[in-house]
């Protein structure tokens, strides 16, 4: 377990047995190590506790994670996700949205990234302007723009307006942002808060747009709650089921991830449908603004439904716009308040929407398992610090490695095996804003809600997962059916070829049956190069090595079923309940399995080429 | 015909159907002695066939001379009609009223049902008994088969023919009979044949106050247990519950008389409580009001997972004692018709590899729920709609199937039929054109002659074309014990059957066809290379042979 992730350390009453240490993980993990001497069990709480909540960030796992790679490759891993590649993918520039290099050096804005895209009208001057009008400066900046209609999604922190307060270039700032969508005559604005937060908010001299000083706005409130946590109830210890249902619900969770999606679907539809452009903010414009942007863009835009697509998305809505990974996740000791499972819960709106739309995404689950498990994990650098400022300070790059490279590495085991690029959720829009009519009915998304992800909460209860992993057991058959294929391939050259050759044969023996007659003398030699024995002998020899391996790969795939049912001994030699999770675990290997009968159909390949080169 | 008389008005036209998730339909409506027609007339592209005996309750609503009528069936679909007409309106009423609660089993749909297809195997004698005997015969010759119950004068609910242990003569079981509940003996339920232990069940032991004993009893289960050996008898009752029984002359087995017994009380619930948890449930699901909390709050409420849990829990222990501590077991709730047969069918399917696959299940039910004598008539007489709250009314066979659904969920890959296997069980269950779910018991059944006047829903269902549809394409035999997780973050609602009728299932099937596509492409795949190897390997002897000379 790495430090980082210890969430809580709790020493308990000392037993005959020894002394317990409960250990709680940010990851859902919750573990008791028995120390038989007390002083030991003390002496050990101490250093955890130490090293759980590290002061500098020089402490953390990342900089001393190495996994032996060169420094091209380290640097190679950090350019996999290009945010300027992103922005061109949209198609800016163009003649409404430029790059803006207002923010070089972090000068307006210290938690923005540098490369921002702002409308073109925009000038230098309003954007400044209009960034002193906003909570930490964060002025509108754009987060996605779609491409079919102009439209596009700004977010940006709340204005400063106070109760009367207003600022003449945050108004031309929106007007520029209207006037980047030719296709609208207004934009919506989106606040993501209740409207009794964002009243009590004006009280201190911040609050939200008024529809009077902005011309041709649409004000909108989503009422995303404040985060409260629902950790203490993924610990119940076999809790009854109204004991369960009673926690999830008071827990609250759920509500909240249905708002983030009601908000996200609103966005996606504002956008696509009625070709309008949104601004988005709520206080400070990167926590529940994040959630919400990334939301709708999932929504639009099947890129970000891809494995990489979805890593770019994380990398431009989170970790570019300033979300403050290092307060929200704890990774360096801070201020308890400021912890709060903000990413988390984006993580698990795409869960649902994934449970929706089983074609749609071209990762799994584990996909977003392993990205949280990285973001609170601090191996890699990519989700540390508050800022793109902070990071470059401290040469994160260089220092550490990129968590994307690493899963774009192991890219094989998150795919979705039913994600098909040329299926109708992938194609387009998902038809999701565009034929939205499974949000239209907004209880489909309540429905499923109602399901509660425990792959992601009682990971570490395998007891409690469904015994059998439909996902990989269809990776599997996928991977059969690919090897099938290249088989299938190479059978049937070969037999093209041996038929060729018998063709040949027949031909030269009826010629035989002609000639010797009149060319008695060649007949010898004439057979002895159309026979061909060494090509015969090759080919006989070539038989019997191949068909053991053609054998071995047989064998192989009964194999493979012989490990399903050789695992029963396994499954009774456990006494408890929980025994049925070695039927899982045995699909894995099963696949694995697979592997060796792969290398065999290489080989048989190799020999195939052997055979027509001969 | 009686049913003339019960149809006021055969046909209404211009009447319009309401279906969530689908636009509305104007067309002609038909009744008939069994069922609401609703054709357009475009070419019949739309048409509704609904079997009234599978209406459950009806509303009606007048706005002006528009009438609605609101049918709500029993598989839990709402469907609204808009008629044109007063008059029609209220005959339409009142006939799919009289017409859906027929009192005379004789006239309900089975009776009058010709079938449109062949019968490729009669339903009937797929599941005879003394076949399935023979599977245990093979393994065992502890066991024999008994014709005392042959004119259902020993027990009335049980069948013909009932497995007992071989050294128990049939003048026991008379006794024994009269000292069960129901008359309801002890009886072979499962045989284990990885350590020849069994799974018996029957009806309380009618004890009474007094504390009766019957010797032929005792010596009845102690017939089954091996030298040394403890058994544990389960019952699915509370304590509490089994002592108050004992003022009505049931009770429970004493200690002292059953020295190598151990007792194990649980609680299932039964009945009405199960009834009203149903109606919350179906309540709550089709609340359209869209507030997250109060649909986990409603969900809470109804207490319909809580029950789940519960028999899962206790059918797991049944499985866990058998499998893992080598003990007998013998299982009795009051009756022995429904809270014992949910638990002895599914320490089945936990246990034996066969009741997961179709044909195996279909045995099951056969053995287990038809033959054992649950009284579907009287279970399943109405649904989640009806106002009638009939003590009798009880979803004993729905939870059976849910729980079937957890552990499936749970094993994707180890059973042969899919889900829809299951909603279909649900259905016929509930309202069909077969006569397999017909009456209370064998004995019952025999009366009715259904053998010869209607037709079995095995004849129908194990026909390769129904068959396909109910295949589960991930299947790949599992010899294991399964051990399903019962924990509450592992239940779930069964979304097939509760929303239904509530959600767009399109994405879904989509992802489902995506699966089957994928397995049946592997499946070609293998095909067409083994086609190819065998060419290939014939080739290559006809080269040797033609070497060789």
């Amino acid at each position: 377990i790495l430090h980082s992730q210890i969430s809580t350390i709790e020493k308990q009453a000392t037993t005959a047995t020894g002394c317990p240490l409960l250990i709680r993980c940010k990851n859902f993990q919750l573990l008791q190590l028995i120390i038989p001497q007390e002083r030991d069990c003390h002496d050990v709480y101490l250093s955890l506790v130490r090293l759980a909540r590290p002061v500098k960030y020089e402490e953390l796992y990342c900089f001393s994670f190495n996994p032996k790679l060169d420094k091209e490759e380290r640097e190679q891993g950090w350019m996999l996700i290009d945010l300027g590649e992103e922005y061109k993918r949209m198609g800016l520039p163009n003649n409404y949205w430029q790059l803006s290099d207002v923010n070089r050096d972090y000068r307006v804005c210290d938690s923005y990234p540098a490369d921002l895209y702002v409308p073109r009208s925009a000038t230098a001057h309003i954007i400044v302007g209009s960034s002193k009008f906003r909570s930490r400066r964060r002025f509108p900046a754009l987060s996605y723009y779609y491409r079919e209609n102009h439209a596009s999604i700004c977010r940006s922190s709340q204005p400063l307006s106070g109760f009367s307060a207003r600022c003449l270039e945050d108004e031309q700032m929106l007007q520029a942002i209207r006037k980047a969508n030719p296709g609208s005559d207004f934009i919506y604005v989106v606040d993501t808060r209740p409207k009794l937060n964002a009243m009590a908010n004006r009280a201190a001299g911040k609050g939200y747009e008024n529809e009077d000083n902005y011309s041709n706005i649409k004000f909108q409130f989503i009422g995303i709650e404040n985060i409260h946590v629902m950790r203490n109830m993924c610990e119940l210890k076999s809790p009854s089921m109204s004991d369960f249902l009673w926690g999830l619900e008071n827990s609250g969770w759920l509500r909240h991830i249905k708002a983030i999606l009601d908000a996200g679907i609103f966005i996606a539809k504002a956008v696509s449908e009625e070709g309008a452009s949104v601004l988005v903010h709520c206080s400070d414009g990167w926590d529940r603004t994040a959630q919400v942007c990334s939301v709708a863009s999932l929504l639009l835009d099947p890129h970000y439904r891809t494995l990489k697509g979805f890593m770019v998305l994380i990398e431009k809505d989170w970790i570019s716009f300033g979300h403050k990974f290092n307060h929200r996740y704890g990774n360096l000791d801070g201020d308890p308040k400021e912890i709060s499972p903000v990413i988390d819960q984006f993580i698990e709106c795409v869960w649902q929407l994934m449970e929706q739309f089983p074609c749609a995404f071209e990762f799994n689950e584990r996909f977003l398992i392993h990205i949280q498990n990285h973001i609170y994990s601090c191996q890699f650098g990519n989700f540390l610090c508050n800022s793109q400022k902070e990071r470059q300070e401290l040469k994160i790059q260089e220092r550490t490695h990129s968590s994307w490279a690493h899963l774009w590495k192991n890219r094989a085991e998150y795919l979705n095996p039913l994600f098909r690029a040329d299926h109708s959720q992938t194609r387009g829009a998902l038809r999701l804003p565009t034929a939205p009519c499974s949000f239209t009915h907004k209880y489909v998304v309540l429905w499923a809600l109602a399901q509660f992800w425990s792959g992601m909460y009682n990971r570490f209860e395998k007891g409690l997962q469904p015994r059998q992993s439909v996902t990989d057991y269809l990776m599997a058959v996928k991977e059969e059916s690919q090897q099938l294929e290249e088989e299938l391939a190479a059978l049937g050259e070969r037999l093209e070829k041996i038929q060729k050759v018998q063709l040949n044969r027949t031909e030269v023996k009826s010629n035989k049956q002609s000639e010797p007659r009149k060319h008695s003398g060649f007949s010898a030699s004439d057979s002895s190069t159309a026979n061909t024995p060494q090509d015969y002998t090759g080919n006989v020899k070539s038989f019997p090595s191949r068909s053991p391996s053609q054998g071995d790969e047989d064998s192989a795939l009964i194999l493979t079923q012989d490990n399903l049912k050789s695992s029963d001994p396994d499954l009774s030699a456990n006494s408890d309940q929980e025994s049925g999770v070695e039927d899982l675990s045995c699909r894995s290997p099963s696949g694995g399995e697979r592997a060796p009968s792969e290398d065999s159909s290489k080989d048989r390949d190799s020999d195939e080429a052997v055979f027509l080169t001969a | 015909m009686e049913f003339a008389e019960l149809i006021k008005t055969p046909r209404v036209d211009n009447v319009v159907l309401h279906r969530p998730f689908y636009p509305a339909v104007e067309g002609t409506l038909c009744l008939t002695g069994h069922h609401l027609i609703l054709s357009s007339r475009q070419d019949n592209t739309e048409e509704l066939w609904l079997l009234h005996s599978n209406i459950d309750a009806i509303d009606k609503r007048f706005v002006g001379p528009l009438g609605t009528i609101i049918i709500k069936c029993k598989d839990f679909r709402i469907i609204q009609l808009d008629i044109p007409g007063m008059e029609e309106c209220l005959n339409i009423a009142s006939s799919i009223e009289a017409l859906s609660t027929l009192d005379s089993i004789t006239l309900m749909y089975p009776f009058f049902y010709r079938p449109m297809f062949d019968v490729i195997e009669d339903g009937w004698h797929s599941f005879l008994p003394e076949q399935e005997f023979e599977l245990y015969s093979s393994a065992t010759s502890e066991w024999r088969l008994s014709y005392v119950n042959k004119e259902f004068a020993v027990c009335p609910s049980y069948p013909p023919i009932v497995i007992v242990p071989r050294a128990i003569e049939d003048e026991a079981l008379r006794k024994v009979a009269a000292f069960r509940h129901g008359g309801r003996f002890p009886v072979l339920s499962y045989y284990h044949k990885k350590n020849g232990m069994v799974i018996m069940r029957s009806g309380q032991p009618l004890t009474g106050t007094n504390g009766r004993r019957c010797k032929e009893d005792e010596k009845l289960i102690n017939a089954t247990l091996r030298a040394g050996k403890r058994g544990y008898i389960i019952d699915t009752r509370p304590l509490n519950v089994a002592q108050q029984a004992r003022a009505k002359g049931g009770g429970f087995e004493q200690e002292a008389h059953y020295p190598q017994w151990r007792r194990i009380h649980k609680s299932i619930e039964r009945y009405h409580i199960l009834q009203e948890s149903l109606v919350k449930l179906v309540e709550a699901c089709n609340d359209q009001t869209h507030n997250m909390d109060r649909w986990l709050s409603k969900l809470e409420a109804s207490n319909w997972l809580t029950h789940i849990k519960e028999i899962l829990t206790t059918a797991c222990l049944v499985a866990q004692c058998l499998d893992r501590e080598g003990a007998s077991i013998l299982i009795h709730g009051t009756e022995g018709t429904d809270s014992t047969l949910q638990v002895t069918s599914l320490a089945q399917i936990i246990l034996e590899p066969r009741s997961r696959t179709i044909r195996g299940f279909e045995a099951l039910i056969e053995r287990e729920w038809l033959q054992a004598g649950h009284p579907f008539q009287q279970r399943c007489a109405q649904s989640a709609y009806c106002n009638s709250r009939q003590k009798w009314e009880s979803p004993v066979f729905l939870l059976f199937l849910d729980c079937v659904w957890q552990i499936l969920r749970q094993f994707p890959c180890s059973f042969e039929f899919n889900e829809n296997f299951l909603i279909m069980l649900f259905e016929h269950a509930y309202a069909s054109q077969f006569g397999t779910f017909l009456g209370n018991n064998e004995s019952e059944r025999c009366k009715l002659k259904l053998q010869q006047k209607t037709m079995s829903l095995w004849s129908w269902v194990n026909r390769p074309s129904e068959l396909s549809k109910f295949t589960n394409p991930l299947f790949e035999a599992n010899n294991l014990v399964i051990w399903p997780s019962v924990a509450p973050q592992s239940l779930q609602l069964w979304e097939g059957i509760f929303l239904r009728w509530n959600r767009s299932s399109r994405y879904l099937d989509e992802a489902y066809e995506e699966m089957v596509n994928i397995i049946e492409y592997n499946r070609a795949l293998q095909a067409k290379v083994n086609i190819l190897r065998r060419q290939l390997a014939e080739l290559e002897t006809e080269d040797g042979m033609q070497q060789s000379p």
